[in-house]
């Protein structure tokens, strides 16, 4: 059978960090150099999202993550991971300020339905940043 | 993306060559009303007479308890509300019967008919996806309608006892309608044979057209119509007849029973070396439902991964399946079909179908299983939840 379609669901954003999602925590014995973890979602939902944060003088220098979950989910974790890592790093300030909203829009944009997806993201991240300051006293 | 694999025929199938060639004069030079007077129009008239006495002759039925619809959707509303409006215009109400897997063509149609104030059952499934038969024969009271029950399954390909169902609702002396979508391409449609009271069929998945379907309907059942207008298919479904579609209806279904016996043979065999080779070559995969299933039918749920995001990597690979994943619905719910048979939701979002066709070989199962193996491998990779040793993170 021959087919010519080349549709498909998502922006060509989305599918290229779907398809090479960066960032990804690919080894355990990473974890180590980071100090900052976060976990959200549920499995009924079918969206669990685990975040590595390192932070260094308050910004937010290195990021990794796993992701369990549709495309969108996926991609939006990786645009995360660079969101704040990118241009020598985010403060940690600037990063508790990043919504889904923005992910959504530098993915270039997602279905209505998947928005909740891209949310999980800038959770996760919370969660790892308030992990850094109660490990840290702050 | 060039090749194409489709394993994807349970939501649709090609139209196959002998249909279209079939139906193409209806198109341009048959193309008149049925209802016309003239010479044109009683072609037509012919032709669907003769397509509706060659499906009868399948369903060992009589011609006019063939109606003609637009889909199966359509087929199965105009048997269930059939009932219901009827029941509604003596001023009455009563009881309808289903089961927890049926296709939303039924669900959401009970769902209004409580709204209309109409009582409802759902009968369970076990943990293979069979209706519990002891729940059915106690949950039919004395204002039962009608009970509904799908041949087969959509997701799972699921067969259901449906001489044993009908045995029950005889004895009860209640009506029992199947929706046969799924299952008119492999099982037998003998309506004497399976006891039934009415049955739905449609097109698009038995290599015919989409946008075309039927009700058998007993001719001494009396139910009222959905569509009113100018009294066609015996009053029960008016509007000018989808003439080339009724006859590409027929012809599909006549093809599908000449070949039903060989075709059965080659599928089974090819689900099953699917099946053992998916077994054998990726751990922590479960197959789901019964083994009783359609030919075509293979569902699978891979631990630790998401339906959605592999569906879409096959995608890549040419290779077109479909995912009860709760991402790739409008509900973000898991399918309600495996949830029904008690599979974990972390276990339902990992499900993905394979349905087979005609025109799949051995050679496309073992690129599939190639590329399918290498996808499942590095999603676990990425997943948080996935666990070598047990499948899934303990929680």
């Amino acid at each position: 059978m021959k087919f010519e379609g080349q549709d498909w669901f998502y922006s060509k954003k989305v599918k290229e960090h779907f398809l090479k999602p960066k960032n990804v925590l690919k080894n355990k014995s990473e974890i180590k150099n980071y100090n900052g973890y976060g976990k959200v979602g549920n499995m009924k939902c079918g969206d669990i999202m685990e975040m590595w944060i390192k932070i260094e003088k308050g910004i937010i220098k290195k990021c990794k993550w796993k992701t369990w979950g549709c495309a969108s989910a996926i991609a939006s974790t990786s645009m995360l991971s660079i969101i704040i890592t990118e241009k020598g790093g985010m403060k940690i300030n600037d990063a508790l300020k990043i919504t889904g909203k923005e992910i959504t829009k530098r993915l270039g944009g997602l279905p209505q339905i998947k928005i909740h997806c891209s949310v999980l993201g800038d959770e996760a991240l919370k969660e790892a940043i308030k992990d850094y300051e109660s490990k840290n006293n702050l | 993306m060039n090749k194409i694999i489709y394993l994807d025929n349970s939501a649709t199938t090609p139209t196959r060559k002998e249909v279209l060639k079939e139906t193409q004069k209806y198109f341009l030079k048959q193309f008149g009303n049925p209802s016309s007077f003239h010479s044109v129009g009683l072609e037509s008239k012919k032709a669907i007479n003769k397509a509706r006495k060659k499906i009868s002759k399948i369903l060992n039925c009589e011609e006019e308890e063939i109606i003609f619809t637009g889909s199966g959707t359509e087929s199965i509303n105009l048997a269930i509300k059939g009932i219901a409006f009827r029941e509604i215009l003596k001023g009455k109400r009563g009881h309808f019967i289903t089961q927890k897997t049926e296709h939303d063509a039924v669900i959401q149609t009970m769902k209004w008919l409580e709204k209309m104030g109409f009582r409802t059952t759902y009968i369970n499934v076990d943990k293979k996806g069979i209706i519990k038969l002891n729940e059915l024969k106690t949950a039919i009271k004395k204002d039962t309608l009608l009970v509904s029950i799908m041949y087969a399954n959509n997701e799972t390909g699921v067969i259901q006892p449906i001489q044993k169902i009908s045995k029950i609702c005889k004895e009860k002396k209640v009506l029992f309608h199947t929706d046969a979508c799924q299952g008119a391409e492999y099982l037998l449609l003998n309506t004497k044979k399976l006891g039934i009271d009415m049955m739905t069929i449609n097109g698009s998945k038995i290599y015919g057209f989409k946008g075309t379907g039927a009700l058998y309907k007993k001719k001494e059942i009396k139910i009222e119509p959905l569509i009113h207008g100018g009294n066609h298919e015996f009053g029960l479904r008016s509007g000018t007849e989808n003439v080339p579609g009724i006859i590409a209806l027929a012809k599909a279904l006549e093809l599908a029973e000449k070949e039903k016996k060989i075709e059965n043979k080659r599928l089974t065999k090819l689900k099953n070396y699917m099946i053992n080779k998916i077994k054998k070559e990726i751990s922590f995969s479960k197959l789901n439902g019964s083994t009783k299933r359609l030919p075509n039918n293979i569902n699978f749920s891979f631990f630790g991964i998401e339906g959605e995001s592999t569906l879409l990597l096959l995608n890549e690979k040419g290779i077109m399946v479909s995912t009860g994943s709760a991402c790739s619905s409008q509900s973000l719910e898991p399918s309600h079909v495996l949830t029904a048979m008690g599979i974990k939701h972390e276990i339902a979002h990992g499900s993905i179908r394979f349905s087979l066709g005609k025109f799949t070989t051995k050679k496309d199962i073992d690129y599939t299983i190639k590329e399918l193996k290498k996808i499942v491998k590095n999603l676990r990779k990425i997943s948080p939840i996935w666990n070598k040793k047990t499948g899934l993170i303990k929680k």
